[in-house]
Parts: structure tokens; C-alpha cells; sequence
């Protein structure tokens, strides 16, 4: 099997496991206990917060752990909504579900919010904001990399100019972190999520880094941990492990860039002559990433042909996998329905080879003209 | 247990969190390795494996306690578990009425959300339990009103280790019609639970008190009558829509498989932990001026806390390096402040302030017991030496009478 879907989820980097055996095994405190083992497992994470830290260019007391970019979502937005009650929130069309759907249930508890459009690219402009939501909007979420079509916004934009309109700044850069640099300070973020499992760390483990001028209300109560801002016993194995794969994904962004950037590029000129639609080729996107989709073939169809042929690809973002929806995202951005219904998705990894490629550029020619054959018949 | 690889005191602090079972880490590596998948991955091989290996856990959960595991919701730990039943709950049914029923001793994760429902209209009642640590039932009838949504009680206490008596306060709440949530997190592998049987709505879970891993939790919500919460984190769907997010696969398995052992393990295992309690027991309570905090009888045998009157109780702490114990819970133990459980027992701030929480488990020795009861002895007895207290203590001056000079 090979595996192309490492925007879903990716394998354990053995660096990154070798650091969290000990602390699965022998080394077993309560960070909170005041004995040896407790401090022992206290120091451990305060190493590891300054490892994640320092991958996005943050202070360690930013880094707020939580257990996945959803609760870090979550937490950042209900956070907001308590402590700000007048809050108005805006986020792009484009979010994954765990920003835009606690959004959209604030909207019950009686707060604005408004969906604001991206262009048929899928870039979020500010200039797109109308005037009138400009005004009252002092919240808005636009995440820096969309894991469906890779494309990368201009964040330092959107950052300058919410700055200057007084509203506070959240981007979800769960896809970014590890594939592009990320800037934390230099780009003057209030508010930010990551995660573990996307770059080769353990899943169960993310973080919310958040500018201390925001005032946050926990999403979580109980024993304080994290700056009361996020109860519950730290889990500490997954800690240890998020700060050596932020370290090493940090320290090795260049070198992976370039090779998956390399093997992109194969792939979309194969997949550009076979006649597929590639969505926001204009745009900058994340190297690893390609989405695509053919007319007049099923997705679902092609889709089910791959995986028996060995490759694991996505039709759209894991998490929504289960419906068999088409790409919100997609919509958003004006596609027409059928050919958003089509719509793959292949992501790369640190292990992906040119072999694979090719490989999956055979196969995917064979039953792109087996499927052209059928429905050609069938028409 | 002795850690000799970093010549770490002896653990007895396994209320705070259990080491991971060895079997346990074993099952969880392939799931950090090779089966990496995430489960709500639907196109590929990888994504059904995990999600396979997750239904196999939450199997194993459900097993342990006598439940469907459809009514098992995954979580990133306890403290999640209590604040989704009690917020999630409390606002979906608050049409019925806004008061909140729980214990003063109960785990900060469980007050606190209460606490938070109280910011958001909601009334509280925290009751007092009696001086054993056990809630009067008599008392909590009397505290329920005809507007009560939720009665939260945690069925084994973290600091004193008592067992409440679940099934009676659950059969009030049905006859009132109030949702019931349980703190089960230092219960499970400890005492048997049967929810095909016990009158409980929502009960949390944790894995790292029963020897899983730290970061995975989970919360039971009964399906028969149908109870329902109102989630707290939104996003991809996941558990149903009552808990977004990427589930962690090795976690889960983690956990399943540290509940399949406590289910098969626990009786016997709970016999060895009940001697070692009474040889404890016996052995800490020869020193005089002694107070076992909580019922003797109910209580789980993993649990011994004893209040050692007229020594201070950051010195003792210190003098006792050699084993790891607690002094109020983990979660708070980092202020100086003597546990509110023990307060709530009527124990005075001294007797709280001089009290130790022994926590044992499947890796206490007899011989980790034996060193614990020497140490106590030795270093009590020097620390009373230096003790003016004690020395009037032992003059037979009453301390309660005498009035002490303004500094």
C-alpha cells in the first residue's frame, strides 16, 4: 500500500518515537505531583513546550497545550466568546468544520457572525470584506494553509490589516506547520493552532498559541493546568513527542519542501495531460499538495479503483470523509457541483519516492481510460 | 517499585496516575508505527484498520462496565468527560429547571464546571459530606429541589478513597427525574461497576489511573432512556457529533487494552492490594496520635490517608523523600493551601495540613510497604523530638485550651 493522504493524518516519525518510549514506560509522574517523578515530568514538558515554541517562533509561555486542533479551535473561539461578549465573528468559507462549526453554534447563542467568501482561486482577499462587516467585525479566523486545496494565504496581509481595523486574529496553520515557515511573532498573529499528527508527531496532541493581550476564558475546568486555561492531566508521552516533531519538522521544512515539490510537479504535469481539472493552479499552494478532480468520472468510482490497486488517497478532508458531500470548500470557491463530487485529493509525505509516483501515474492513467471507456458505452 | 534506573523514590502515588501497564505500551506501538491511520479516514485500508482498532477499545470499555459500546464517547481525559456531562447536560435539559446538586469533596474538574454553570445562571448546592467522607441520603433528599437538572457524585474519592453509595442516590434521581453523572476516573479496575444495572446517566472514565495512558479518556451516555448532551467542542463530527476531533488511535487502544486487563485482573489483583492496605494500615496507625481521613469500610484498599497530629506537614514531606505520596490531590498539590476534602470532613487546618494520601497499586511491594512503614516511623519521631507541641503535647497540656501570645 501507499500511502498519499499525509493531510489526513502521517506516520510517527522513529526520531520522534525514540523520544516518547521512556516516557510510555519507565518515567511515569503526574506533572502535577510535587515528588521526584512529578518534577521530572514537569521539566519534560516545559522542554517540550520551548521545542514547539521555537518552531513557530513564539515565547514557550504562548503555547497552550490541548488534545487536538479541534479543542484548540474550540478553545479559542468559546474562549473569546466568554470573555468578549459583544464579539462579532468572522471566518473565510474555506475553514475546516472545527472553526467554523463552534462559530456557527454561537450564532444560536445570539452573536453575529458572517462567512465571508474566498475568490475562485481559493484566496481569501481583505479587500472582499464589505464595508458594513469591517465596521462591527472584531474576530476573524482564516487559516494559513487549506488542507483540501493546499493553497497558502496571505497572512501577513490579513494580520496588517486586522491589526489596523482593531479585530482579532486567529489562523488554523495545523497544515502549514512543518511544510511552510511559520512566524508567530514576525507576523503579529493573536491567535494560532497546531498540530502533532500532521507532522510526523503522535495524534492526541496539538496547541493553541495565543497572544497574552488576548483575554481567554478556559474552555475546561478543573485542576488549573496550562495557565487555567486548559484543565486536565497533561499527556505528557504525547507532549514529549509534539516538541521533537515540531523540532525536527522545523529544522528540515527546506529540504522536505523541495523534494515533495519535485514530485508534485511530475504528478500535476501527468495528471495535466491526462485532462484533469487541477483546482487554484494559479494559486500558492503547499508543495505536497494536489487536488484534482476529471469530468465526466466519478470520484467515489475512481476512488475505490485506486485504493484496490494499493494507493490510499482522499476524496476531500478526512474528517468529513464520512459524508459523502461534496468539498465544501470547493463550493465555496464556485466549482460546479459535478465536478466537486469528483474531486481527489493526494497529499505527500516524507516517504514518498519519484517510484511511487510513477507508479500511481500508471495506474491512475489505466483506470482513468478504463472509467472514460465505460462511460462512454454506457452514454 | 523501586526505580532504580534513575534512583527515583518508591511510588505510592498511584491516585495521581498509575504507570503504564508494560502490556499496554506493547499494544499501543503498532498504532504509533505502522497502522497510523486516522480513523474517520473512509478510502483507504489505513483508515479502517485504525478505526477498527478503535471500535475493539471502546468494546473493551463498555466490557468493563456492562455498558453498549455505542454509549461510550471518547475524550481526551477525565477532566473533559466531567465538563461534557455536566455542561453538555445541564444545558440541554435546562429547560427542566437551572439547580445543580454536588459534593464539596468532589474533583476540581467536577466543581469547577459546576462553578461555571453558576457564571452562566445556574444555582449550585455543594453538600457537605458526614465526617467519614460519605454523603448522608437523608441529607442530599432534602437538598433536592423540584427545579434540580443534574446531581453529580463521584463514586470513588481521589483523595480518601471512599465508595459512595451510587445506586441509592441514582434511584433518587430517577424517582426526581434528574440526570445523574458519575466521576468514576479513580474507580475502574478498583471496584466493580454494572451499569446494565446502576441507575446512572453519565459516568467519566480516565485511562491513566488504571494503568493506560495519560491524554484519553472517555464518557459514558446511557442510550436506554435515551440521554442527551449538548457537545462542547464542534468540528468534524466525530463520536456521534457529542465530540469533535481526530481521534488518537494509539490512546485508545491504550486505554481499551488497560481496561481489558483491569477487568480481568482486578479481583484477584484487588485481594494482594487489600493485604498490603492492612499491613499499611496497621503499621502507620502503631504511631501514636494518628487519624485515618474516610471510611474504613467503604473504601477502595488502593487508598490509605492519615492525618499524623503535631508534625508539620511541609516537613514531614520533606523527611519522607524516599517514596512518593501526595499531600492533598496531584492536580493541586502544587499550592500550599491544605486539601478542601479534608476541610469538608471537619478535619481541622492542622490535622489536613499534616496529612499524607498513600495511593498503592499492582506494582507495590511488600517490601515497598515495610520501607514506608520504617521511614514514617523514624522520621515522625524525629520531627515530634523537635516538636514543642508535642512535648506539651505529652505533658498533658490541652492544646485546644491554651491561649497563645499575640507575636
Amino acid at each position: 500500500m501507499i500511502y498519499f493522504d499525509n493531510n489526513a493524518t502521517t506516520s510517527l516519525h522513529p526520531e520522534v518515537l525514540k523520544e516518547m518510549l521512556p516516557f510510555l514506560t519507565t518515567q511515569q509522574g503526574n506533572p502535577a505531583s510535587n515528588h521526584t517523578f512529578g518534577r521530572k515530568a514537569h521539566t519534560a514538558i516545559e522542554e517540550a513546550r520551548e521545542k514547539v515554541a521555537d518552531s513557530v517562533n513564539a515565547h514557550p509561555s504562548q503555547v497552550i497545550f490541548t488534545s487536538s486542533g479541534t479543542e484548540s479551535n474550540n478553545t479559542i473561539i468559546n474562549g473569546i466568546a466568554k470573555a468578549y461578549s459583544n464579539s462579532h465573528f468572522g471566518y473565510s468559507s474555506i475553514e475546516h468544520p472545527c472553526v467554523s462549526e463552534p462559530i456557527k453554534s454561537l450564532a444560536y447563542q445570539g452573536f453575529k457572525t458572517t462567512e465571508i467568501p474566498v475568490n475562485s482561486e481559493g484566496m481569501f482577499h481583505v479587500a472582499d470584506v464589505n464595508e458594513e462587516t469591517k465596521k462591527s467585525l472584531t474576530f476573524l479566523s482564516v487559516m494559513m494553509a487549506n488542507n483540501e486545496t493546499g493553497v497558502i494565504q496571505n497572512i501577513a496581509e490579513i494580520a496588517d490589516w486586522t491589526k489596523k481595523n482593531d479585530i482579532q486574529f486567529h489562523t488554523d496553520a495545523v497544515q502549514a506547520l512543518g511544510k511552510i515557515k511559520v512566524d508567530f511573532e514576525g507576523l503579529d498573529i493573536d491567535a494560532m493552532t497546531i498540530s502533532s499528527h500532521k507532522i510526523y508527531g503522535p495524534q492526541g496532541i496539538a496547541a493553541l498559541v495565543v497572544n497574552k493581550k488576548i483575554d481567554l476564558f478556559p474552555h475546561m475546568q478543573g485542576g488549573g493546568q496550562e495557565r487555567g486555561l486548559r484543565s486536565g492531566t497533561e499527556n505528557i508521552a504525547a507532549i514529549i513527542g509534539f516538541g521533537k516533531a515540531c523540532e525536527r519538522s522545523s529544522q528540515n521544512i527546506v529540504t522536505f519542501s523541495e523534494k515533495v515539490k519535485h514530485l508534485n510537479s511530475i504528478l500535476e504535469k501527468a495528471l495535466f495531460d491526462l485532462g484533469a481539472v487541477i483546482f487554484c493552479k494559479k494559486s500558492h499552494r503547499l508543495s505536497n499538495t494536489t487536488f484534482f478532480s476529471f469530468k465526466n468520472i466519478d470520484g467515489s468510482t475512481l476512488l475505490t479503483a485506486l485504493d484496490r490497486k494499493g494507493f490510499a488517497i482522499a476524496s476531500g478532508s478526512a474528517c468529513s470523509s464520512k459524508s459523502s458531500e461534496p468539498s465544501h470548500v470547493l463550493l465555496s470557491m464556485g466549482v460546479d457541483l459535478d465536478l466537486a463530487q469528483g474531486a481527489l485529493r493526494v497529499s505527500l509525505g516524507l516517504e514518498s519516492t519519484e517510484n511511487e509516483i510513477n507508479d500511481f501515474i500508471e495506474t491512475l492513467k489505466d483506470e482513468v481510460n478504463r472509467l472514460k471507456q465505460l462511460t462512454a458505452v454506457a452514454a | 517499585m523501586k526505580n532504580k534506573l534513575y534512583d527515583m523514590p518508591i511510588y505510592m502515588d498511584y491516585s495521581a496516575t498509575t504507570p503504564v501497564d508494560p502490556r499496554v505500551a506493547e499494544k499501543m506501538i503498532p498504532f504509533i508505527t505502522e497502522d497510523f491511520g486516522n480513523p474517520a479516514s473512509r478510502s483507504h485500508p489505513y483508515g479502517w484498520t485504525a478505526e477498527k482498532a478503535v471500535e475493539n477499545a471502546r468494546k473493551e470499555i463498555a466490557l468493563l462496565v456492562n455498558a453498549d459500546p455505542r454509549e461510550i464517547v471518547w475524550t481526551s481525559g477525565a477532566t473533559e468527560s466531567n465538563n461534557l456531562a455536566i455542561k453538555g447536560a445541564s444545558n440541554f435539559y435546562s429547560k427542566k429547571g437551572k439547580h445543580i446538586i454536588t459534593l464539596a469533596t468532589e474533583h476540581k474538574a467536577v466543581i469547577d464546571a459546576v462553578r461555571e454553570c453558576e457564571r452562566l445562571g445556574y444555582e449550585a448546592s455543594y453538600m457537605e459530606p458526614e465526617p467519614n467522607g460519605l454523603l448522608d441520603i437523608e441529607k442530599f433528599k432534602s437538598t433536592i429541589r423540584s427545579d434540580t437538572v443534574l446531581v453529580s457524585v463521584m463514586l470513588v474519592n481521589n483523595e480518601i478513597g471512599v465508595i459512595q453509595d451510587i445506586e441509592t442516590i441514582g434511584n433518587i434521581c430517577r424517582e426526581n427525574n434528574i440526570i445523574f453523572h458519575v466521576d468514576a476516573a479513580q474507580a475502574t479496575g478498583k471496584v466493580k461497576i454494572d451499569l446494565e444495572k446502576l441507575p446512572v446517566d453519565l459516568m467519566s472514565f480516565s485511562a491513566h489511573k488504571t494503568y493506560g495512558p495519560k491524554g484519553v479518556g472517555a464518557l459514558y451516555v446511557r442510550r436506554k432512556p435515551r440521554i442527551r448532551i449538548e457537545p462542547q467542542m464542534h468540528g468534524g463530527g466525530h463520536e456521534r457529533g457529542m465530540r469533535s476531533g481526530t481521534l488518537a488511535t494509539h490512546q485508545i487502544v491504550g486505554m481499551g487494552e488497560a481496561f481489558r486487563i483491569a477487568r480481568e485482573e482486578m479481583e484477584e489483583e484487588n485481594k494482594r492490594i487489600k493485604n498490603l492496605q492492612l499491613k499499611l494500615l496497621k503499621g502507620l496507625t502503631e504511631i501514636e496520635e494518628t487519624y485515618v481521613n474516610g471510611d474504613l469500610d467503604k473504601r477502595v484498599p488502593h487508598n490509605l490517608n492519615i492525618s499524623f497530629n503535631y508534625v508539620e506537614g511541609e516537613s514531614l514531606i520533606m523527611a519522607i523523600k524516599g517514596i512518593a505520596v501526595s499531600s492533598g490531590s496531584a492536580c493541586t498539590s502544587a499550592s500550599l493551601e491544605p486539601s478542601y476534602v479534608l476541610r469538608a470532613l471537619g478535619r481541622s487546618d492542622e490535622l489536613a495540613h499534616s496529612s499524607i494520601r498513600f495511593s498503592i497499586g499492582r506494582f507495590t511491594t511488600d517490601s515497598d510497604v515495610e520501607y514506608t512503614i520504617a521511614l514514617l516511623k523514624e522520621k515522625i519521631d524525629k520531627l515530634r523530638e523537635l516538636s514543642p507541641l508535642w512535648e506539651m503535647f505529652k505533658e498533658g497540656v490541652d492544646l485546644e485550651k491554651v491561649e497563645w501570645a499575640e507575636h
